[in-house]
């Protein structure tokens, strides 16, 4: 593997002049229920080619509605209000993606952006087999190709992700969870896409199978050239993982910058609570760590006055 | 105040494959003391054999060898009967742990009439709201049901529902490792008061060395059934000896190590001959538990 970026090509990474391959502007989502929610507020974000994009944020914050939306995935009750979703082709053609008709719409997700779902562990189907379930895929997109090609694509790609290609055989129950998570990308892999969005995609999983499929995210990246939106509320995961950040807080982006500014000059008070809520392995132990009396005098902040 | 006695214990699984047994065992010879007023981290990757021993503790599962007694301030054994007054547990996943359908007083107000902690109607009210209120859950969430409270919360009340049969010794399986970050720090916060109040022996399983490092006096290290270090939890993290703790902590993601992921694969953790060892911080060495078991037998 010598596609390894240097620190400057990383640098690179987040050079802005580079060309975007998904805009989003001005994004409002709202779920009309009895009460409306407002879950996703005027964001914008630009993602470029080879780029790995970190979404940070609390459950509830609006990360994955907004991630659901780009892909036109969300339902009813919720409604993109206003905005625009730009994907710009590798072959110069821009699609306004919330007008797609649904035929086409169907042809562009998975080929051009695919994603994976948050516990995707648990997101296979347990009655069929891992190869049944990767060869779906290439018999709705690729209709011409072959039993043989079809075989020969769905063994490179577990490849690529580190699963041994004979167990294509195997049922989900028969993997451990790293194993179903690392098929789940495979899977997200299979059409060559331009744009990954993971959401979640370690959360479930120990750190040392996290840092196994980190380190495959990372080189996939360099040598298949995909754009990666990692969605995850593990900060520390994201400022050593991602160019940018983009941090979320009651469905709007409160601060957008490079992992490296964010992580020593954090604007926004809310990111410096984020990057406190994580304690450090090595370091000092902070003064809000045991000690119940500061934490019976701080205002809870999971709803506890409600 | 209960002191927990963990000896020896072994856990086996038989696996069967067509007509194939195999024994497959999940835990080896592990042994650790829970004390009043202290913290014992059980660390180690998923598989290590970690929640097997949290699930023989809570006595979900049977050891195949091995004690786990709960040995009262006047130095006697507790009677089986009586030993989950004594140890409880609180579950990872606090969606799964509460049941949908019942109220929070519900939670609350069965063990405390099971244990005879509290009675007639009254009295149990009373004493949930007290529980509730040690968790900083405001007495207003009796009457409503898991679902509409947030995770941390719901985790609240779990901790209160492991307290309510009067419990001195808490095993706590990966308690926040499903909740948000925000409210990471209070449900750990939360526990560390209540042991000191209540003088809590206390359990906490996870794979997050950080908190283990924060929130514990000291920690033991699992990996494949077996201990591999243990030891004050500074010294564990600070200065790890065993090659498998030392990969554990350089796993853990860093900011200040930006980078290092693009960098070459150290590769698979390498096995060492070192495997089978424990190194014991106390002690200052590395420990065979096989030969000094061995070795206490020919003694015999």
């Amino acid at each position: 593997m010598s596609h390894n970026l240097s620190p400057q090509a990383a640098g690179a990474a987040a050079d802005v002049t580079r060309d975007a391959v998904l805009t989003v502007r001005d994004l409002n989502v709202v779920y009309q229920g009895a009460t409306p929610v407002h879950a996703v507020k005027d964001v914008s974000l630009t993602l470029h080619r080879g780029e790995i994009l970190g979404l940070a944020g609390e459950s509830g914050c609006g990360k994955s509605t907004l991630a659901y939306a780009v892909n036109r995935l969300h339902d009813w009750p919720a409604e993109v209000t206003s905005g625009s979703v730009t994907f710009h082709d590798r072959d110069g053609e821009d699609l306004d993606l919330l007008a797609l008709p649904p035929g086409r719409l169907r042809r562009f997700r998975w080929s051009k952006l695919s994603m994976v779902f948050q516990g995707a562990m648990n997101a296979l189907n347990p009655v069929t087999t891992v190869r049944a379930q990767l060869e779906d895929v290439l018999t709705t997109h690729r209709p011409g190709m072959s039993k043989q090609e079809r075989g020969a694509r769905c063994a490179e790609v577990l490849e690529l992700v580190g699963v041994e290609p004979r167990r294509m055989a195997s049922y989900p129950h028969e993997l451990s969870g790293g194993m179903r998570q690392r098929v789940m990308i495979a899977m997200a892999l299979l059409l060559d896409p331009q744009v990954m969005i993971m959401d979640e995609p370690t959360t479930a999983l120990d750190v040392l199978v996290q840092r196994g499929i980190l380190r495959e995210i990372l080189r996939l990246r360099d040598e298949l050239g995909f754009a990666v939106v990692f969605i995850t509320h593990d900060l520390p995961l994201l400022l050593e993982l991602s160019d940018r950040i983009a941090v979320m807080l009651r469905g709007e982006i409160v601060e957008y910058d490079t992992a490296e500014t964010l992580y020593r000059q954090p604007r926004h008070p809310y990111t410096r609570r984020l990057l406190d809520s994580f304690p450090s392995l090595t370091g000092e132990r902070g003064a809000f760590l045991r000690d119940g009396a500061a934490s019976r005098t701080q205002v809870p902040t999971d709803g506890g006055a409600r | 105040m209960t002191t927990l006695e963990v000896r020896d214990l072994v856990k086996e699984f038989t696996l069967r494959s067509g007509l194939r047994r195999t024994r497959l065992r999940a835990v080896h010879r592990v042994g650790f003391t829970l004390v009043p007023g202290r913290t014992v981290a059980l660390v180690g990757a998923s598989g290590s054999g970690k929640s097997t021993v949290a699930r023989m503790i809570a006595r979900l599962e049977k050891p195949t060898s091995g004690t786990i007694a709960a040995v009262g301030p006047d130095g006697a054994r507790i009677e089986d009967r009586h030993y989950r007054d004594h140890v409880q547990m609180v579950f990872q996943d606090p969606f799964a742990s509460l049941n949908p359908f019942h109220s929070i007083e519900h939670h609350l107000a069965r063990p405390l009439v099971l244990h005879g902690r509290a009675k007639g109607r009254e009295q149990v009210r009373d004493r949930a709201a007290q529980l509730l209120e040690r968790v900083n859950l405001p007495a207003g969430l009796m009457d409503r049901r898991p679902h509409e409270l947030s995770g941390g919360q719901r985790q609240r009340v779990a901790i209160a529902r492991a307290l309510a049969p009067g419990a001195q010794v808490i095993v706590a399986d990966e308690p926040v490792s499903m909740l948000d970050v925000s409210s990471r720090l209070g449900v750990l916060n939360l526990l560390a008061r209540l042991q000191r109040e209540d003088d809590l022996a206390v359990l906490y399983i996870t794979h997050d060395l950080a908190t283990a490092r924060h929130f514990s006096d000291s920690i033991v290290v699992m990996n494949r059934g077996r201990i591999v270090e243990r030891g004050p939890a500074d010294d564990v993290i600070l200065d790890p000896r065993h090659p498998y703790t030392k990969t554990l902590a350089a796993a853990a993601p860093d900011p200040e190590l930006r980078g290092r992921l693009r960098s070459a694969d150290p590769g698979p953790e390498a096995s060492s001959d070192r495997d089978h060892l424990t190194y014991d911080h106390d002690a200052g060495r590395w420990v065979d538990i096989d030969a000094d078991a061995q070795a206490a037998v020919t003694a015999a």
